[in-house]
């Protein structure tokens, strides 16, 4: 059977990327950054995940606002690596899980009522492509897990509310557990924390309210996910409201999960937080 | 039913701003390959007229305008793909919306060296 076996909530700043591509990690700037994820990678390599579920926007690399998505599940066998309109960074492919995506298809849709689009071709960005550097280094041959994206619309209002995201996670927690095969899953909440990136207020940051989000996802996420777009937005900047994705990674955990890691770094425009659960 | 207050300084990319922005939103989207960022840097002009830009809009992004191109409706991760094809990354173009230089800007980070 299929078991969520750990969920980690990180952000997807897109300037994180290159850092990667041009070995600059040790950087004094970018140290205390991926410093944070060495007890991570450890962890991971303990749980030893076979498949990590990716809960990720896309920002207008692969869907446009012709058609685009509340909630989108990728169900191929790989993912192209994206072109956002910086080029494609050298990376290899992404292998999927066909298998399981298909499970989880059925599962949403039919048992659950979540209707999702379901791809068969999709090329994944930086939104998916950073939380996958930070947590799985990567070979010229491949990444350490399988991976599944699940993508959000936080970018055009109206967005699903950060309630129904709860309640996805939750979905797909038991949509996971009904899963036929032996499969150790990880969940992985995107994108954020507070940063505004446009008009007067550009820049914006708020650290205060970062870490209140932090403790309540530990302490009473069901609460948490009362929380309105309004609320984010005017706490922690209009482009915070990618939050929301972070509660459908704590809603795929039991209530009582443990938080293993916590990490928080705010160097230019976008607080950087870090959680880990074992569920 | 929950609906959007305005934020001041703030601009809450909506519905109706996405449909506002509808042609500078797909010219972006088209800068997403190599070929039309070239077609892009090779004749501005004439990309503009290809996905059919008003005089307005077409005045924002040879100035630059990157607060009005926001306000016309394009989305900020939209922009991003403007501001690679010219040159102006999102710090640059943040520098300018905020009314300040880029060396201003910098200033008030708390780790400037995390470019």
């Amino acid at each position: 059977m299929g078991t969520v076996v750990g969920g980690i909530g990180l952000s997807h700043v897109p300037s994180i990327g290159p850092v990667v591509d041009r070995g600059r990690t040790q950087e004094p700037a970018w140290k205390p950054l991926f410093d944070a994820y060495v007890p991570v990678r450890e962890w991971l390599a303990k749980l030893k995940p076979d498949v990590a579920i990716v809960v990720y926007n896309d920002h207008a690399a692969d869907f446009s606002f012709d058609k685009y998505p509340t909630f989108a599940l990728g169900v191929a066998e790989r993912y192209a690596i994206g072109d956002e309109g910086f080029g494609t960074r050298p990376l290899p492919e992404v292998t999927g899980d066909a298998e399981l995506s298909t499970h989880l298809a059925e599962a949403l849709i039919y048992e659950h009522e979540f209707d999702l689009t379901l791809c068969q071709e999709l090329a994944v960005e930086h939104g998916f492509l950073v939380p996958m550097n930070l947590c799985f280094p990567h070979s010229p041959h491949g990444w350490p897990v399988r991976a599944i994206p699940l993508a959000v619309n936080v970018i055009q209002h109206p967005l699903p509310t950060a309630r129904r995201c709860y309640r996805l996670g939750q979905a797909l927690r038991a949509a996971v557990e009904t899963f036929p095969e032996d499969s150790k899953i990880v969940v992985m909440g995107t994108g954020g924390m507070s940063h505004q990136l446009q008009g007067k207020r550009f820049g914006f940051m708020n650290e205060k309210f970062d870490q209140w989000f932090l403790d309540q996802l530990e302490a009473d996420p069901e609460r948490l996910a009362r929380i309105t777009h309004q609320e984010i937005m005017e706490q922690a900047g209009a482009e915070a409201v990618e939050l929301i994705m972070w509660l459908t990674m704590r809603g795929a955990l039991s209530p009582q999960a443990r938080r293993v890691h916590r990490n928080y770094y705010a160097p230019m425009t976008t607080g950087m937080g870090l959680i880990t659960f074992e569920a | 039913m929950a609906v959007l207050r305005p934020i001041p300084d703030t601009s809450i990319f909506d519905l109706r701003l996405a449909r506002r922005g509808r042609r500078l939103n797909k010219l972006c989207a088209a800068l997403c390959s190599p070929e039309e960022r070239e077609a892009f840097k090779r004749d501005e002009e004439a990309f503009m007229s290809r996905f059919g830009l008003t005089a307005t809009e077409k005045e924002l992004v040879r100035r630059r305008d990157f607060q009005g191109l926001i306000d016309a409706g394009t989305n900020i991760y939209y922009l991003l793909k403007i501001g690679s094809a010219t040159g102006n990354g999102l710090y640059k173009m943040g520098a300018q919306m905020r009314g300040e230089s880029y060396e201003q800007f910098l200033a008030t980070r708390n780790i400037r060296g995390a470019l």
